[in-house]
């Protein structure tokens, strides 16, 4: 299958002369239509950065991603139709929403800056459409952000992102930050949206368990390179990298105890 | 002679005194102002903390877990109200004067929280922190440095006759986390209170702290009250559990069988959430809604409106915490069903 997502060789280098920093150097990746790539490693692996490029909101100073064949700039400059294609879905939902605004601007400023994403009739059915896509009652239209749990507030970062009807989510850190309970809610609203409106995501995490549930394949970085990339199930069951190995043996299964739980995990490696 | 050691050492006569040891939580309520009527954030929560054992405090946003080690250590919010009693070594830390609860919290009690950075000094050295209750116990300056290095060494500071002249920007997210069990220890604890001691570092990191909580609480045979929402982080270090929802204890048993088999239909959700590594994991059956929170109770069992169990008793009459098992308690009105399923 061809890629919808494709990031090919991107560079990004913070600072200057003596005190630059390269957070990504030289990292390829694709995504294919209606596939989730996991993307995961540790904090100064360089996968925020490589998001923020794919969303447009840094400028590599190498490589480039290409979207359905089309070069992706940075987002002032890039074309109206695929600045709507690919969505970004944050960690924090509180503080990526104006907590003064309603449910109701919210969505209706998403439609004002993509008018060919619009509804053509009845606004206020196609906001409660939207609002029951992500699991939200119509009362929560007029609510203000700000009054919202932080699972409600990550749906309604979701249908923001689903209002402009796009091909790409990013989704950085998506469910971090919410209680265990709810996080299952999200990972499953975002699974299930994935396969009725046939999106692709990009989903980082430092989550490997959680990763594992949602990802078809899964990238491992480390130190702004990609060491290992493969299907969700050979990466985590059989890693070849040996930081990937680390990874998974640093990460905590739930342990209760039972047979197959203890020996690797009841342990900590040293 | 390690504390371990003088543990081993101790006579049956001993057995009362290192009972005294152990902390214990009754009825513990705590309420604060709200807009319509005062809060009972925590209501009447009752555990207990046995000697050289750690116990983990499971909860989600709302549940009370971190307002209750703020209970045992003072640090309410202010205007909050407490009944109960949080009965440490015979005396009540809720009614104790200034100068006992000095002598207890920083040493007999100790914490270490979450972030590293906010607990320690940005500008004084590791040493100048580490060593500062032996200072303030007047030991002088050689034997304050020695004991500095025995601190930083056994929380697994690698160099540290160097290390203590640092300052805690040179030291990495671990190291800082290092530097503060370091500081917990330096006034002989015999309970260790940690609040979210790993959420703020990686894995590979989180992997080597707990490993050391857990190394540093067997070899010296502390109490650990460990508060975390992460149940797989409790339970590799936890020998007993208590699981809080909306201010009050759901509820409580020895780690490893109430995960296998939790007697309240929350710990079973929360459970049934977390995905394994290794192994796909398919997508849980969600509980819905949020978190209840004590300003807004439901009625009855308050974990009644996202329970898939709920019946018509669930909605009027609040399960009492009871014993369900051999050193287990569930306040759920069908924990034996719960159990048997």
């Amino acid at each position: 299958m061809t890629a919808l997502l494709d990031v090919r060789d991107l560079r990004v280098t913070y600072g200057r002369r003596r005190g630059a920093f390269r957070a990504v150097d030289g990292v390829s990746l694709t995504v294919a239509p209606e596939e989730t790539l996991g993307l995961v490693g540790e904090s100064g692996s360089g996968k925020t950065t490589v998001a923020r490029c794919v969303a447009g909101l840094i400028r590599p100073d190498g490589g480039g991603v290409h979207f359905d064949g089309q070069p992706l700039g940075p987002v002032g400059r890039r074309p109206a139709a695929l600045q709507r294609a690919v969505q970004m879905v944050f960690q924090d939902p509180r503080s990526s929403l104006n907590p003064r605004m309603t449910v109701a601007a919210v969505i209706g400023e998403a439609w004002r800056t993509h008018p060919s994403a619009a509804p053509g009739g009845d606004r206020a059915e196609a906001l409660h459409r939207l609002l029951a896509d992500v699991g939200l009652d119509a009362s929560t239209a007029s609510r203000r952000a700000g009054d919202l749990s932080g699972g409600q507030c990550q749906r309604v970062s979701i249908a923001r992102a689903l209002a402009v009807s796009p091909r790409l989510l990013v989704c950085d850190e998506a469910v971090s930050a919410l209680d265990v309970s709810v996080q299952a809610q999200i990972l499953r609203l975002l699974d299930d949206l994935r396969r009725e409106r046939k999106l692709a995501l990009l989903f980082i995490s430092h989550d490997l368990g959680v990763v594992h549930q949602i990802a078809d394949r899964v990238a491992v970085m480390r130190r702004g390179e990609v060491v290992e990339e493969g299907p969700a199930g050979d990466v985590m069951s059989a890693p070849r990298h040996e930081y990937t190995r680390a990874l998974l043996d640093a990460a905590l299964d739930l342990d209760d105890g039972t047979p197959e739980q203890t020996g690797t995990t009841r342990d900590f490696p040293a | 002679m390690t504390r371990a050691a003088t543990a081993r050492a101790a006579t049956a006569g001993d057995a009362a005194a290192r009972e005294a040891s152990a902390l214990t939580v009754t009825d513990l309520t705590v309420t604060l102002p709200h807009p319509g009527g005062r809060v009972r954030v925590l209501d009447g929560v009752s555990f207990d903390v046995p000697p050289a054992t750690t116990v983990g405090l499971i909860g989600e946003s709302g549940s009370g877990k971190s307002m209750t080690a703020g209970a045992l250590m003072g640090l309410l919010p202010e205007g909050a109200t407490t009944t109960g009693g949080v009965v440490w070594r015979g005396t009540d830390l809720l009614t104790a004067d200034a100068a006992h609860l000095r002598r207890v919290r920083g040493r007999q009690i100790a914490m270490v929280f979450q972030d590293p950075l906010a607990a320690l000094n940005p500008t004084q050295r590791i040493g100048r922190q580490v060593g500062e209750i032996p200072r303030r116990d007047g030991l002088s300056r050689a034997e304050v440095r020695r004991r500095v290095i025995d601190l930083l060494d056994r929380a697994g500071i690698p160099e540290p006759e160097r290390r203590m002249r640092a300052y805690p920007h040179e030291f990495s997210g671990g190291l800082r986390q290092r530097a503060v069990i370091a500081m917990a220890l330096s006034g002989n604890p015999s309970l260790l209170l940690a609040d979210e001691p790993t959420t703020a570092l990686d894995v590979t990191v989180q992997a080597r702290i707990l490993a050391l909580l857990r190394s540093v609480q067997r070899a010296e045979g502390l109490s650990m009250l460990l508060v975390s929402h992460d149940l797989r982080v409790v339970s590799h270090v936890a020998e007993r559990v208590v699981v809080m929802y909306a201010g009050r204890v759901a509820e409580q048993g020895p780690a490893r069988e109430v995960l296998r088999r939790p007697a309240h239909p929350y710990t079973r959700a929360l459970v049934a959430s977390v995905p394994a590594v290794r192994t796909r994991t398919a997508l849980a059956d969600p509980l819905p809604g949020a978190p209840a929170t004590p300003a807004a109770r439901p009625s009855g069992c308050p974990f009644h409106p996202r329970c898939p169990l709920a019946r018509e008793r669930c909605r009027t009459e609040v399960p009492a915490p009871r014993a369900v098992a051999d050193g287990r308690r569930s306040a759920c009105h069908f924990a034996e069903e719960v159990l048997g399923s």
